[in-house]
């Protein structure tokens, strides 16, 4: 921008305003096109015969009475569906040590999960086919499964894949200062062991695919319902042997993600592979009872966490013990190493602590997968951390609030190198607890809950600092060797009636990823919003690109907008000179128009150059050759990550005689740098409160030593529903990135970082009368009367 | 064999008649057969509630019931509540307060919310957090729902904001 002007104070910006998503009303109207919605001519529909149990040998398949069946066009099984599709392995070179075994779309002779799919049936309805799966004779013979976690990590534990060795796909162990001495030397230790149940993301549209095959020319299209199109492309052509350019990913709606679709889900490939088998489209769409045994699954960790602190509140060290179940295979590309990695980087990120000792386990075992799924690492660092820190503040007899403000990295101090080698550029934690403090009228609420305690009323203040990994560089990926893009671009094009087509990598799930690139295009060409139009998830047509993950949609997506948006402008504005007969930095667009610079005096509408740009360029100068279309790309390479901050703080009330927990209200103070679209930041921070809220007090994958999923069902898995959530204050400190002119951080996952810590720390501290306290979520009714002495 | 079952019923105020499989679920007939695909299935098994659609003016869970036994009703979608204008100002209210994010729950959650305000104008709240309980949402958190639903709530009443 000319003249030290920034994109956001230009005249007409969008940045920072709250406007409506452009693609709302249609989902609003019912006129959303999710894959399910879509039919083609001769398309064919899968079901796939899933292993009952945890651990199989597949003898022998009979699929003659199944073929037989009415509809049915074909059977595949495992092994013939192998010598289409090879199989993948999900191991990243920078996890040094990880490794997992083959993995092919249907199971060749083995089942190593309950929900494995062993068997495909293809037929001209979805009924049709899923009338043939109890015709499929299976002969299985029963194998012991390994469920229990430190079980499969024990020395002589029957190995789940023996070729492996052992049941260990990764280990990580980090020694940082001086913890043992410094352990050995504390005044005051305080340790816990915190265990973080399985959950799922349960999106409301289950995983879904259709793929279509047309030989002639060897072009697979594929429609889902993905996070991460480009991704997805090069996994497809790289397994079924196809070109990568003869794949295309075609997205449309996608009915909630939170990273349950970001990843290799081998009745996907499966799928995919039958469309080129058969010559023809095939579509699967999980039922709800596959969603639940095939979605991926995520956190199951338990942690022996421990704190080290002087009596003059000072945290010197922390030190943790991690270990996490994964199933029966590391999850491909991103693997199953990654939670577990992240819990040894963030666990005491917000503190200035010098010492830090951390181990992870990743081991195999007999259930479903587990992998990243929204904030991943993060809901279960910040739960030991804060779980701890509530902990020491209380053997200390110090508030809470107070030892967090002595302990909190200084504002001041950046940019800050943590314990485990991260880069923190400028974090707000002290602006933060402020801001919230003051939100929640914290001294107001101690003193409500000491009147109510009086009255046998007890409620608990949680309060939870957290820091969030956003905009990650390729070390979050590429570097390990996965084909994953860390850098995105946006494509835009003025149109001859002077509006503007953008097409960008990143993707839309709900989030507003459209309405922010919208929004940063108009404001940084100069045209009302209602003039841009977004294209987003089709690799045919956006620029190459990573799709929506790590909360790098606005980060990345935004400013690769931004910088599109300048150079289209830049372009506009040179053949508005030479029309005008001015200098083009005499010039400037504004809502749609050129006008001077100086006085804001219109002097011709973009559509007006437009027009004579696309169908009267005879009346421009000969060698003036107009460039409307520009690409331009963005990768933020100043760290490993841009990291954002916040705090959330819980007032809930525990009924002592039931073990009910009833929310009574709920703040985050974040600091997500720049706000493009400051009400779609706040639903971002509400929506991922309520997930970490599920995690903290409802939602559990519950197995049972047979490796069989008990709850596998929407009624006895439970989500929050709108009746026991409470409203969500949200409030922003704004600290811009430098490593990018726009200065947006990512804000997807801060809800969900936090909640579960915040929530536990308020239920242990309406449980202190009482002595007693959680550790494990979900924290049920029954664990806490069982804290209680009463269950 | 055929056994399949010849139903006559009206759908946003079109008469249809069609052979259906006494299985097939009211919310499947609806999208498969007659390609309203803005009834969206989320569970199947009656508790997610994004299948939820109006049978002869009750709310019900399209995956409740089967077709068959919609024979001689009257079905209403969120096609034909969009284009005859009955949730026009929901839709706009969900639409200002960002209240949807994916979609996927947003036309069963008008319905049922336009139902909640024909029984009750006056709805605080805590009323339309309890009676929105019986339909999932992932993405929001509701706090954006309850606002867009308390907003219509009041637009319709006659009631000024900030009046509780």
């Amino acid at each position: 921008m000319k003249s030290g002007m920034s994109a956001f104070d230009r005249p007409n910006s969008y940045i920072g305003r709250t406007v409506p998503r452009p693609n709302a009303r249609r989902l609003a109207e019912g006129r959303g096109q999710y894959v399910d919605d879509i039919k083609l001519p001769r398309l064919a529909h899968v079901a796939f015969l899933r292993s009952p149990y945890a651990h199989a040998r597949i003898m022998a398949i009979d699929t003659a009475a199944a073929a037989q069946s009415p509809g049915v066009i074909r059977v595949v099984t495992g092994p013939e569906m192998a010598g289409v599709c090879t199989p993948w392995v999900g191991v990243l070179s920078h996890l040094k040590g990880m490794k997992s075994a083959p993995q092919h779309p249907i199971a060749v002779d083995r089942a190593c999960w309950q929900g494995e799919a062993v068997c495909a049936v293809v037929a001209h309805t979805r009924a049709q086919a899923e009338d043939a799966l109890p015709l499929l004779r299976i002969e299985w013979e029963e194998l012991p499964p390994v469920t229990d976690a430190a079980a499969a990590a024990t020395p002589g534990c029957q190995v789940i894949h023996p070729s492996l060795g052992d049941n260990i796909a990764f280990q990580r162990e980090l020694s940082v200062g001086e913890p043992e001495s410094v352990f050995a030397a504390a005044e005051i230790v305080v340790e816990e062991t915190f265990v973080i149940g399985r959950h799922t993301g349960v999106t409301l549209e289950p995983r879904s695919i259709l793929a279509d095959y047309n030989p002639a020319e060897n072009q697979l299209t594929i429609y889902q319902s993905t996070q991460a199109p480009h991704m997805m492309q090069g996994i497809f052509a790289k397994h079924l042997g196809l070109p990568e350019t003869n794949v295309r990913v075609i997205c449309r709606d996608v009915g909630g993600a939170f990273g349950i679709k970001v990843h290799t889900y081998p009745d996907e490939v499966a799928t995919a592979a039958l469309a080129v088998m058969l010559r023809r489209p095939v579509k699967f769409v999980a039922d709800r009872f596959e969603s639940f045994v095939t979605d991926i699954h995520a956190r199951d960790h338990a942690i022996k966490g421990r704190i080290a602190v002087t009596r003059a509140g000072e945290i010197q060290a922390f030190e943790i013990d991690d270990l996490t179940g994964i199933g029966p295979y590391s999850v491909y590309p991103r693997t199953s190493g990654i939670e577990a990695n992240q819990v040894v980087n963030l666990v005491g990120g917000p503190y200035k602590h010098k010492s830090y000792k951390a181990r992870a386990r990743v081991v195999f075992q007999n259930k479903n997968v587990m992998c990243q799924y929204r904030a991943v690492g993060h809901p279960i660092a910040c739960a030991v951390t804060e779980g701890l820190v509530d902990l020491a503040a209380k053997r200390l007899a110090m508030d809470p609030a107070e030892f967090r403000r002595k302990n909190l990295i200084a504002d001041d101090s950046y940019p800050y190198t943590a314990p485990p080698g991260l880069v923190f550029e400028s974090l707000s934690h002290h602006a933060t607890v402020d801001k919230l403090l003051a939100l929640m009228d914290y001294k107001g609420l101690r003193a409500e809950q000491a009147r109510l305690r009086e009255r046998g009323v007890h409620r608990g203040i949680g309060l939870a600092s957290f820091i969030e990994v956003t905009n990650p560089s390729a070390a979050f990926y590429g570097v390990g060797g996965a084909r994953i893009s860390a850098q995105d671009g946006c494509t835009m094009r003025l149109d001859p009636n002077g509006t503007v087509t953008c097409a960008i990598g990143v993707t839309e799930q709900g989030q507003g990823t459209e309405a922010m690139v919208a929004q940063v295009a108009a404001t940084a060409i100069g045209v009302p919003l209602d003039r841009i139009r977004v294209v987003t998830g089709d690799t045919e047509i956006t620029p190459y690109g990573g799709g929506t993950w790590a909360s790098r949609g606005a980060g990345i997506g935004g400013e690769a907008t931004l910088q599109a948006g300048k150079s289209l402008r830049a372009n506009i504005l040179g053949v508005a000179g030479v029309m005008l007969q001015a200098e083009p930095g005499t010039l400037d667009i504004r809502d749609g128009k050129i006008v001077d610079a100086g006085t804001g005096t219109e002097r011709i509408p973009l559509a007006e150059v437009g027009r004579v740009v696309y169908f009267r360029p005879d009346t421009l100068p000969k060698d003036l050759q107009p460039e409307f279309m520009v690409t331009r790309h963005y990768v933020q390479k100043d760290y490993a990550f841009v990291f954002t901050n916040g705090m959330q703080a819980s007032w809930l009330e525990v009924d002592i005689d039931t073990g009910f927990v009833r929310l009574l209200d709920h703040w985050c103070v974040e600091d997500c740098g720049t706000l493009i679209n400051p009400q779609l930041v706040d639903e971002q921070i509400r929506g991922g409160v309520v997930q970490g809220i599920g995690a903290a007090l409802f939602e559990h994958c519950v197995y049972d030593a047979q490796g069989q999923l008990r709850n596998a069902n929407l009624a006895d898995y439970l989500v929050p529903m709108a009746g026991e959530m409470p409203d969500i204050h949200v409030g922003h400190v704004v600290t811009p990135t430098r490593s990018s002119e726009l200065g947006a951080k990512g804000a997807g996952e801060a809800g969900t970082a936090g909640a579960p810590a915040a929530v536990m720390n308020a239920i242990n501290d309406a449980l202190a009368p009482f002595n007693a306290r959680v550790a494990a979520q979900p924290a049920t009714p029954e664990l806490i009367l069982k804290a209680l002495g009463k269950a | 064999m055929d056994a399949t079952v010849e139903i006559t019923l009206t759908v946003n105020g079109e008469r249809i008649s069609r052979r259906v499989e006494p299985r097939q679920h009211l919310a499947d007939f609806l999208r498969v057969e007659l390609e309203l695909t803005g009834t969206h299935v989320g569970c199947e098994h009656g508790v997610c509630g994004a299948c939820t659609i109006r049978v002869d003016g009750q709310i019900v869970r399209g995956c409740l019931m089967f077709a068959v036994q919609a024979d001689g009703a009257r079905v209403e979608t969120i096609e034909g509540l969009t284009d005859s204008g009955e949730v026009a100002d929901l839709q706009k209210s969900f639409v200002e307060r960002n209240a949807l994010q994916c979609g996927y729950c947003t036309p069963a959650m008008l319905i049922t919310a336009a139902e909640l305000l024909k029984r009750n104008p006056h709805a605080t709240r805590a009323q339309i957090r309890d009676f929105l309980s019986g339909n999932y949402c992932r993405c929001t958190g509701y706090h954006a729902i309850v606002d867009a639903v308390e907003t219509v709530a009041r637009a319709r009443t006659g009631r000024r904001d900030g009046a509780s």
